[in-house]
């Protein structure tokens, strides 16, 4: 992100806890990141990681209890989130701030047509009368690639395919031509062909649009063919931050690294076995004092075991939070040097 | 090479109904459509294809969960469609099946070590002592401790439940492994850990392995030869390297074009679009289901044309004579057999 924009998106200091009967977990710790304008950041993590609870967080969406934010600060443009009372958040939400989520079977309703779900929207947020309201809605429909779309507002999600429907869930997201699209795993419950079709759409949209982008994925294939920046949780933390191209051509953190060698890929002949990342992610009940990728990690040391590494500036854009990463060059970036 | 398993012309068809008060069949969705194939000995063939494509019909039919329509299974020299359900259940133990979902394909009120041995009481392997021995074995085989063996299934991770539904399938010492999509469900870091797991055991104890994934990085690195699947059809089998260096079917080609590589300079440029969405590739019949046959629809497999090639409606390449006729699959090459006029 270049210093000179104010960021769309400005998180920091987030803290989420969560009580559980196994003791508080504290599903995301410290956390910070910003999205400039027109921007797409990746957020990259295993289940556990906490990188949905990120952004349901920005959304006021944590299901509390058992959840609670319990420290940080959500700036969008001029707007504190997370101070802000659950009726005005409502206006933002769906409006300003549009989301799509990994099963767009429940998330719509299965009762109300797709046009009526699209009309609520606009209805809701724009004070749109029917007329109007109807005819937007056969244009976000066509938007998003869907023909006949006169007949398919009378359709039911169950008698869409799970493509379609995603479809139909960006409709409604872009109803209000957000600023800001989060996107939590939109493609993964869809066959590849289908992914990238959903992929290509939201690339054309987001030119279109000039819309920025927080994408929430497990697939670093996604990523690298979508993302402008890439923040790579690990239990709660961020371990890693760097534009997509930094971050697959000189990954930093063990993890990262190991993720990437780890991953089979069409493009490339792996011998007999994989470089495999051993052992498996932490409880988050029972996180160790130091780094939480200690145990898996082939260079720790002590002071890994003791110490909790933070996320520190290595080059222009790319942080990293490990002991042992190569020395930073010193051009300590304005936007992460704090964090 | 000596086939384990032999399909001859197999069909799987359910029929579909319309009416709650007077049903009656109005069309018939074919699963699987004339499939015949075999699987050698010790050899990973792997089924890809979309969701609804008839994969997992087509294993399940292979081990006799689904009873076929029509058509033969040979497993070495006995016939499954033929058995008696009593001498079917004697040649499951050669044939077991690793699931998709960890956390519901293993009873949450069993401990590990009821888990494990539940095949062993079942086919009458081993009882007592010799049971428990053997779990502890099979526990160490698949990499867990079988200190770990009084434990129940909530108490491990994903990528541990995995190896314990790993743990069962090898008890019964079986010939053939059908793993349906079984390291779909894992996190990232774990993927890696289960594929080297399956390959180790293939190798120790000459496991024959029919694959079903929509990974297609993950069939690459695991398997010997790929089939790809349409509409309940095999539309192109080949050795693992021909279908990935030189697929011939538009539909492997698009299949193989839609998957993402991790590599941000691999793309023609990241803002640039791939062919697979292609506005000519959005399924025309899915969208005007007035142009098909509605006795054919399924909404699993989307609308298939009622003849000719199933995937014409989609294919760049149709012809008229592939809206009137269905291609076969025939060699083009050694190793190599494609169902597409245009291969």
């Amino acid at each position: 992100m270049s210093p000179g924009h104010a960021p769309l998106l400005d998180v920091d200091g987030l803290n989420v806890e969560f009580r559980t009967q196994g003791g508080t977990i504290n599903a995301v710790s410290g956390v910070g990141f910003r999205v400039a304008p027109g921007e797409t950041l990746a957020i990259v993590g295993e289940s556990g990681s906490g990188k949905s609870c990120c952004v349901l967080s920005i959304l006021g969406l944590i299901p509390a209890p058992p959840g609670k934010v319990t420290a940080g600060r959500i700036r969008f443009r001029d707007t504190d989130l997370l101070g802000m009372p659950e009726r005005e958040l409502r206006a933002i939400r769906g409006s300003r701030i549009a989301m799509i989520f990994q099963d767009p079977l429940s998330s719509l309703n299965p009762l109300l047509t797709v046009g009526t779900q699209i009309a609520e929207v606009l209805e809701t947020h724009l004070g749109a009368d029917r007329a109007t309201a109807r005819k937007k809605s056969i244009e976000l429909l066509r938007l998003v690639g869907i023909d006949a779309a006169e007949q398919r507002l009378n359709s039911y999600p169950h008698q869409l395919s799970g493509g379609m429907r995603q479809r139909v869930m960006i409709a409604i997201g872009l109803a209000c031509d957000p600023e800001l699209l989060i996107a939590d795993e939109p493609t993964t419950a869809l066959d590849v062909t289908i992914q990238a079709q959903i992929i290509d759409l939201v690339k054309r949209l987001r030119k279109k649009n000039a819309m920025s982008i927080v994408w929430i994925t497990h697939d670093l294939g996604v990523v690298a063919g979508l993302a402008d920046r890439v923040m790579v949780m690990y239990a709660g933390r961020v371990v890693e931050e760097a534009t997509v191209d930094a971050l697959f051509a000189t990954p930093l953190h063990p993890y990262t690294a190991g993720l990437l060698r780890s991953l089979p890929r069409v493009d490339a002949d792996h011998g007999d076995e994989l470089p495999a990342i051993g052992g498996m992610p932490p409880d988050l009940a029972r996180l160790p004092e130091g780094c939480a990728f200690a145990a898996r990690c082939s260079r720790t040391t002590d002071r890994c075991r003791r110490e909790r590494p933070r996320l520190e500036a290595h080059a222009a854009g790319h942080s990293v939070a490990c002991w042992n990463a190569p020395p930073s060059n010193g051009t300590r970036q304005a936007g992460t040097s704090d964090r | 090479m000596n086939p384990l398993i032999r399909v001859r012309d197999l069909n799987v068809h359910f029929p579909v109904s319309r009416g709650v008060l007077f049903k009656r069949t109005t069309g018939v969705v074919r699963a699987v459509d004339r499939i015949s194939f075999e699987i050698m000995r010790g050899e990973t063939l792997s089924l890809v294809g979309e969701s609804g494509c008839g994969k997992s019909t087509l294993a399940r039919a292979i081990l006799q969960l689904e009873r076929p329509t029509s058509g033969r299974v040979y497993f070495g020299n006995t016939e499954l469609t033929g058995l008696a359900p009593a001498a079917l259940r004697q040649a499951r133990r050669y044939m077991q099946m690793i699931f998709q979902d960890p956390y519901s394909s293993l009873n949450p009120r069993m401990t590990v070590a009821q888990i494990v041995a539940e095949p062993l009481l079942v086919h009458g392997v081993a009882t007592g002592r010799q049971s428990r021995k053997r779990v502890a074995g099979l526990l160490q085989t698949v990499g867990l401790s079988p200190g770990m063996m009084h434990r129940y299934p909530h108490e491990f991770s994903g990528g541990q439940r995995q190896r314990i539904g790993i743990a069962r399938a090898l008890a019964v010492n079986p010939d053939f492994i059908v793993c349906d999509e079984a390291i779909a469900a894992l996190d990232v870091s774990i993927q890696a850990q289960i594929i080297n797991l399956l390959k180790d055991l293939q190798r120790q104890f000459d496991l024959t392995y029919l694959f079903i994934a929509h990974d297609l990085a993950v069939v690459k690195h695991l398997s010997r030869r790929v089939a790809a699947m349409y509409a309940g059809r095999i539309v192109e089998l080949a050795d693992r390297d021909r279908l990935y260096d030189d697929p011939q079917h538009p539909y492997t080609r698009l299949l193989l074009s839609a998957v993402p590589v991790p590599d941000p300079g691999a793309r023609a440029g990241r803002h640039a679009e791939s062919p697979a969405a292609d506005p000519a590739s959005v399924d025309p019949a899915l969208v005007d289901p007035a142009s098909v046959d509605p006795a054919l629809v399924d909404p699993a497999l989307g609308t298939v044309p009622a003849t000719g090639c199933s995937f014409s409606h989609r294919c760049p390449l149709a012809t008229d004579r592939c809206r009137r006729d269905a291609p076969e699959l025939r060699p083009v090459a050694e190793g190599h057999e494609v169902a597409c006029f245009h291969a």
